[in-house]
């Protein structure tokens, strides 16, 4: 159906796409309701990788996975409110690839693939090659996005976001931790602070060796306050924010230090209680 | 287009809507149910609150096309033959009404919560309302309000 209509707009839990109309800042000459594709709205295993229909909505990731995929579970609690919870979908968050979608820093820290479907079949684009611009993703016209592919946690996850209320805000920077204690990797997610969401590569590096170095994942020691502090100036870095209407883009970088630091040692902690 | 639904447990049909309308347009300006209210039209101050086949959702987010067939209830739906449920009766009786205008939301969303939460401490509330907005500022009586529907409803 997208292929015979490109131009039909896909409308799952209409959070973003039913603002342009009402606001009339969008006619498309056709809608298509995703909430009429029942698979969209599924999730199971595959090969103990999560594959999530792109229609779940936020309320029914918090309640059913929220255990196996915390992180995103936590992002999850801090969009909108119970209403837009209830209906919003991380199907919508990428279609709109907002630098701002409060799912995309816990997507990238888990290093997540969206599922692209079309009447030529099925792609799947790892989430760092998935925002291309401001509100611009790798989607062709004639796709869909069917579903994203997460792998059930392997250690603590985190999730902060700055704004002026714990509820519906657009964050003025967001940032997502994965550990994963199996692979000994660390993953970063940096919202609202760049172009696009983006990942901190220098920073997991960084901090992957130091735990590496003093074999901290065995000992299941602390790591040092100098170490925390260049993890969190590494994420810091990576960020390429502007000024704008929620902050500046100094208050930017240095919020994202400090909640990367205390992402990384809530996490870390965690681990450490989990001997 | 026609779009057939349920509202407040009766089958209603409404004719000539725009294609672009809102569920919430659908309700106030195609079936004469004019309680949910009409105010922010981006999801921000849930005075549009109403239930979508059980869940409480911003009408003015959801595309009329999408209730096709499915099962509204709104404000109107909460009382029965003319007596107040206990959460309408509870906002009177705590003055958690000023204005007016915000209260239908935050009874649909108090609805829910109780259902879900019959009771609920007072940051679970107010969490659960966090998408109500009330200008005039009244969120203390809402609060008691809330309180007191829930021990009216489900006595400790």
């Amino acid at each position: 159906m997208k292929a015979a209509h490109p131009d039909a707009l896909p409308i799952a839990g209409g959070t973003d796409v039913m603002v342009e109309i009402n606001f009339d800042r969008h006619r498309p000459p056709a809608f298509l309701d995703l909430t009429r594709v029942a698979e969209l709205s599924e999730w199971g295993l595959e090969d103990g990788v999560l594959r999530i229909g792109a229609g779940v909505t936020y309320t029914r990731l918090i309640e059913e996975l929220g255990d196996r995929i915390p992180g995103l579970a936590m992002a999850s609690r801090t969009v909108g409110s119970p209403q837009i919870r209830n209906r919003g979908t991380v199907g919508g968050n990428l279609g709109s690839a907002s630098p701002a979608g409060d799912a995309h820093p816990a997507l990238l820290a888990s290093r997540a693939v969206v599922e692209l479907a079309s009447a030529a079949g099925t792609r799947r684009v790892p989430v760092h090659e998935f925002f291309v611009g401001p509100k611009r993703n790798a989607m062709r016209k004639d796709e869909l996005i069917a579903a994203f592919l997460i792998e059930p946690a392997h250690g603590p996850q985190q999730f902060s976001k700055v704004g002026t209320r714990n509820a519906m805000v657009i964050a003025v920077c967001s940032f997502g931790l994965a550990i994963d204690a199996e692979r000994r990797w660390v993953g970063t997610g940096i919202g609202s602070a760049a172009p696009t969401p983006v990942g901190a590569p220098e920073a997991e590096s960084f901090i992957q060796g130091v735990l590496d170095e003093d074999d901290l994942w065995q000992k299941r020691a602390p790591v040092a306050e100098s170490a925390l502090a260049r993890f969190g100036e590494l994420v810091a870095a990576a960020a390429r924010p502007i000024d704008d209407v929620r902050g500046t883009a100094a208050y930017r970088r240095y919020a994202l230090a400090v909640m990367a630091r205390r992402s990384f040692t809530w996490a870390w902690n965690e681990y450490l209680g989990a001997a | 287009m026609k779009i057939a639904c349920t509202v407040n447990g009766r089958p209603r049909v409404a004719h000539g809507v725009w294609e672009g309308s809102s569920l919430l347009a659908v309700l106030r300006e195609h079936l004469e149910l004019p309680g949910s209210k009409n105010a922010c039209e981006q999801g921000e101050c849930g005075s549009c609150s109403v239930y979508l086949d059980g869940s409480l959702v911003c009408s003015c987010l959801v595309l009329g096309g999408q209730a096709q067939g499915r099962e509204v209830v709104t404000v109107e739906g909460i009382a029965s033959g003319g007596v107040l449920h206990p959460v309408q009766e509870a906002f009177l009786e705590a003055g958690a009404v000023q204005c007016g205008f915000c209260t239908p939301g935050f009874v649909v969303a108090t609805h829910d919560l109780l259902t879900r939460t019959p009771h609920p401490t007072t940051m679970q509330i107010r969490e659960a309302l966090a998408g109500n907005i009330c200008r005039c500022t009244g969120y203390a009586k809402i609060i008691d309000a809330v309180h007191l529907a829930a021990e009216r409803m489900a006595p400790r």
